[in-house]
């Protein structure tokens, strides 16, 4: 009986046997890979090192943003418990208070030392560094930061840095292996540029403890430094623009006729990306989209605006190419045009007398273009404002932001979104470029770029030397030759709308807008809120232009007043930093 | 009462004796892996007390094996009220260590008793079995001796493995003797049930790290960092050595610390990681041959109580080793169990080598048929 349940119980052992057996086949052999995987995973960590971003220069070679050195004072959780927090408050002038919410706030793992201070002074780091021995486990990190030295000046452009979103890392997976912290270019050319700009991180594989004390070196790959970038731009033009500005709004835009680089981009009010450097504020963020001001909002390509006389030019264009006038034939300009029961004023309200060509575009005479629209009619007028760029998007990459594409209006167009015929008097407006016509300052800058140049749209860029053609209207060179000096009377004749543009530096050539925001004349001057939009568009020299030009300043007053002189001091500063380059390239 | 004569050196069990020797050292070498320090500088001196406490360990089962058990057996009354005295003790004077109080120091010496006791337990209920002619029936006095007693004394401390580990042998041997099933179900179903039931000493009674371990064990991965690290660890532990293991030091997840209890009741973890399938699969075959070992003793052994006591003391070394192994392979619940001979830990050494000491004594002492 005892003997026959002994037997059992030897059974019963091997049973349990053959269970343990099973277990630990499953363990290490069916699941022994996925557990050598598990185990790795605890004793070894990767840690990224940032990568310093490449530098972005500008045309003439001046740095627009620079890496600094960056100074935190961090510590060791392990550590930090030993330590009398008083004392090290006292070290970094802070209180106790700020010490225990750094503690609090930290992640809970012991591997990532606690930041208690960043941006330390140099002062600061040499008083840590002298008491250090009193503070085991305190240290000073460096970390590199973004500096903007130009600040608010060419912000829209240059843009600024973000971390990265969980959209981005979904769209580009290599994102993934950056450290968890880096900021990437998220606006402007810190964003069009990212790729190039933002380099490789290095990589250190370490061996921890569980408690995550760094035991071992395995592996260290250095970080590469991102590529340096040379962008379009100029630096003193958009110095000279914001100064031009004060603290006025609007925008100004300004190219190279034969290439489409962009030269300057200007949108004001602007904003100072250095506010972005360590991952932007709640606060400041907060500030920045509920000002009313909207500096985040790039009115160079983002606002559209009725184009108002600047908008001649395409008229112009339109009239002497299809031949529906001679430059010479006068046309009287009475002060006004009548038509059925509406009356179509002219700037001049005692009308211009007699007036050929030039002398209408120079002193703006509405009359005049009314009677060349009239000719055209407004499917020729859309043909050539559309054949320029105006009613489409120009293309330029200027991340994140959505440009906008203005409108060119045509009778299908009113039918459709109107529902209503079109008039003898939109013609009329339109060619006056009031009405429903309505652009971005960029495309009025690629516009008299490309009448200038003899027909060309390039496709507008901050790639230095870059050039990409996107359309050709054909412009005979006698037409090219009227305009400019029409354009050149627009600035230079006694009686233009332009003077304030005239240059002692170089021969100007433009044509002054004025939109029309309040229809009562007294109004427009005296209330800030319904004033005036001022446009200036231009070119110098306008004998062979090296730069074409696009001012609009909101609620400015008049063109000629307001965007005039911006223009000339935009063209002024291009024309002294290429002397400069001139005599660098001499010496 | 010593007696040592030649015929008795040469019907020493040798081979038992060679098996825990075996598993000792590979105990020990073990512990020295496991304690490994993760950077340079000394190492922890676990691996030298626990070659002090073999050393001991060793004389005292030689001098155990050499008694004549009848002795034993005379005297296995007084030892188990020796062996509850020493658990009372605990209660009023012991030292706590994770929440439970196990220790005694006498002088400079801590031990916990319960190591002790669960062999008193074998010897004096084996004698109570073999004295009595119960005819299938055990007395409710008995009962109360033998089973609820040892039971509430472990339960308060609390040593729950301990309390569980005393009612499976009053279980085994009951089964062993032919006591009425009837019987030993009920003291089965009384003990499962008082669990939940009795809730002043269960559940409500447990200690936190207890309700998490039985929590951790339904469902490891409720919290891998915390009530279920243990389990996880030590599968990924395990589970890392693959087929041939790590090798010999080469562990990373005892010295880096993430095994907890690496040294002690993990240490099959530590061996499986270096030494792999192949080596654990040895290592309990080692276990093996010593139960079986065991049982053949007591199939061999010339009366009831050598019978009794042989079974009693296998069965226990096998119910550690199950539960141990099961739970370092994340299939049983993590009670505190020591794998037998080859754990960190001074007074389970020398109690489980004095309880293997017996069973060489019952093994060698088969053929004196006359008593004393």
């Amino acid at each position: 009986m005892l003997l026959k349940r002994i037997k059992i119980g030897a059974y019963i052992v091997i049973a349990a046997f053959l269970i343990l057996g099973f277990r630990l086949w499953q363990l290490q052999i069916m699941e022994g890979e996925r557990h050598k995987r598990l185990s790795e995973d605890n004793r070894l960590r990767i840690i990224k090192t940032p990568a310093p971003r490449g530098i972005i220069y500008d045309r003439n070679g001046v740095p627009v943003v620079r890496n600094v050195p960056f100074f935190n004072a961090v510590i060791t959780a392990d550590s930090l418990m030993a330590l009398d927090i008083n004392a090290i408050a006292e070290l970094l002038w802070l209180t106790r208070q700020d010490i225990e919410a750094k503690i609090r706030t930290s992640n809970n793992s012991p591997f990532v030392p606690i930041r208690l201070k960043q941006g330390l002074t140099f002062q600061e780091v040499a008083r840590i560094e002298a008491r250090r021995s009193d503070f085991p486990g305190l240290s000073v990190e460096t970390e590199i930061k973004r500096e903007y030295p130009f600040g608010k000046v060419g912000a829209h452009v240059i843009g600024y840095l973000g971390k990265i979103t969980l959209s981005q890392k979904r769209n580009n997976p290599h994102l993934n292996d950056f450290p968890p912290d880096t900021l990437i270019g998220q606006w402007g050319v810190e964003a069009l540029f990212d790729n190039k700009l933002r380099g490789i991180p290095g990589e250190k594989v370490i061996e921890v403890d569980a408690l995550g004390r760094e035991l071992h070196l395995i592996k260290k790959r250095q970080p590469v430094k991102g590529q340096n970038v040379q962008i379009s731009i100029d630096i003193n033009i958009q110095k000279a623009v914001e100064d031009a500005f004060g603290d006025k709004a609007g925008a100004l835009v300004a190219i190279k006729p034969d290439s489409g680089e962009i030269l300057a981009l200007q949108s004001l009010p602007s904003f100072d990306p250095n506010l972005f450097s360590m991952g932007i504020s709640y606060h400041d963020w907060k500030s920045l989209t509920e000002d009313k001001k909207k500096p985040l909002l790039n009115r160079a390509v983002q606002s559209q605006y009725p184009p108002a006389s600047t908008f001649k030019l395409i008229t112009a264009i339109a009239a002497l190419e299809e031949g529906v006038i001679d430059a010479t034939e006068k046309i009287t300009c009475t002060g006004r045009i009548s038509y059925g029961r509406w009356t179509f004023g002219c700037l001049r309200r005692e009308g211009h007398g007699s007036v050929d060509f030039h002398r209408a575009f120079v002193e703006s005479c509405n009359v005049y273009f009314y009677e060349i629209g009239r000719r055209l009619g407004i499917d020729r007028i859309y043909k050539y404002a559309t054949a320029l760029g105006l009613g489409k998007t120009t293309g330029i990459e200027i991340m994140p932001i959505r440009e906008r594409q203005g409108l060119i209006p045509n009778a299908n167009w009113k039918i459709e979104s109107r529902d209503m015929p079109w008039y003898l008097g939109d013609t009329f407006i339109s060619a006056i470029g009031q009405g429903y016509v309505s652009v971005t300052p960029i495309q009025m800058a690629i516009a008299v770029a490309a009448v200038l140049n003899g027909g060309y749209i390039y496709k507008p860029t901050f790639v230095l030397n870059d050039r990409k053609l996107i359309n050709t209207v054909r412009i005979k060179p006698e037409t090219v030759e009227i305009m400019k000096k029409a354009l050149y009377g627009v600035v230079n004749n006694p009686s233009g709308t332009g003077q304030k543009a005239r240059s002692e530096i170089t021969a100007i050539g433009g044509k002054t807008g004025t939109v029309q925001v309040a229809s009562r004349r007294k109004d427009l001057m005296t209330n800030e809120r319904i004033r005036s939009h001022g446009w200036f568009i231009g070119a110098a020299p306008v004998e062979s232009p090296e730069i074409a030009i696009s001012v609009f300043v909101e609620h400015g007053g008049r063109g000629g007043i307001v965007a005039a002189p911006i223009a000339r001091k935009a063209i002024d500063a291009y024309m002294k930093s290429k002397e400069q380059r001139v005599q660098g390239v001499k010496e | 009462m010593l007696k040592i004569n030649k015929r008795l050196f040469k019907n020493f069990d040798w081979i038992t004796f060679s098996l825990i020797i075996t598993l000792s050292i590979i105990g020990i070498i073990t512990i020295y892996s496991a304690t490994k320090p993760p950077l340079d500088g000394g190492h922890p001196d676990f691996y030298t007390k626990q070659m002090l406490w073999l050393l001991i360990s060793v004389a005292a089962l030689f001098i155990v094996a050499a008694i004549d058990y009848i002795w034993i057996y005379r005297f296995s009354y007084p030892i188990y009220i020796a062996g509850l005295l020493m658990l009372a003790a605990v209660l009023i004077a012991g030292k706590t260590a994770m929440g439970a109080e196990r220790w005694l120091s006498i002088g400079p010496i801590s031990f916990q008793p319960v190591e002790f006791f669960k062999v008193f337990f074998i010897i004096a209920f084996s004698a109570y079995l073999a004295n009595n002619h119960l005819a299938g029936k055990i007395p409710v006095k008995s009962l109360f001796i033998f089973a609820l007693l040892p039971f509430i004394l472990l339960i308060k401390q609390p040593h729950l493995g301990g309390a569980m580990l005393v009612v499976s042998l009053f279980v085994i041997l009951s089964i062993l003797k032919g006591i009425n099933r009837k019987i030993i179900t009920t003291v089965l179903a009384i003990s499962i049930i008082s669990i939940p039931f009795v809730s002043h000493i269960f559940w409500e009674g447990l200690k936190d790290y207890q309700k998490n371990r039985l929590v951790a064990f339904m469902d490891p991965s409720i919290d891998p960092s915390g009530i279920g690290y243990h389990i996880n660890q030590s599968k990924i532990t395990i589970g890392s050595g693959g087929v041939f293991g790590k090798g010999y030091l080469q562990g990373t997840q005892g010295p880096l610390r993430f095994l907890p209890e690496k040294h002690t009741d993990f240490i099959f973890s530590v061996f499986a990681e270096e030494w792999g399938f192949i080596g654990s699969l040895l290592l309990m075959g080692i276990y093996l041959m010593l139960f079986l070992r065991g049982l053949d003793t007591a199939a061999r052994a010339k009366d009831e109580f050598g019978r009794l006591v042989a079974t009693g003391i296998t069965a226990m070394f096998f119910i550690y080793f199950c539960i141990n192994i099961g739970m370092t392979l994340g299939i049983m619940p993590v009670v505190g169990m020591p794998l037998p001979f080859m754990s960190y830990g001074g007074t389970a050494l020398l109690a489980n080598f004095i309880a293997a000491g017996i069973l060489i004594n019952i093994r060698t002492r088969r053929f004196e048929l006359f008593y004393p």
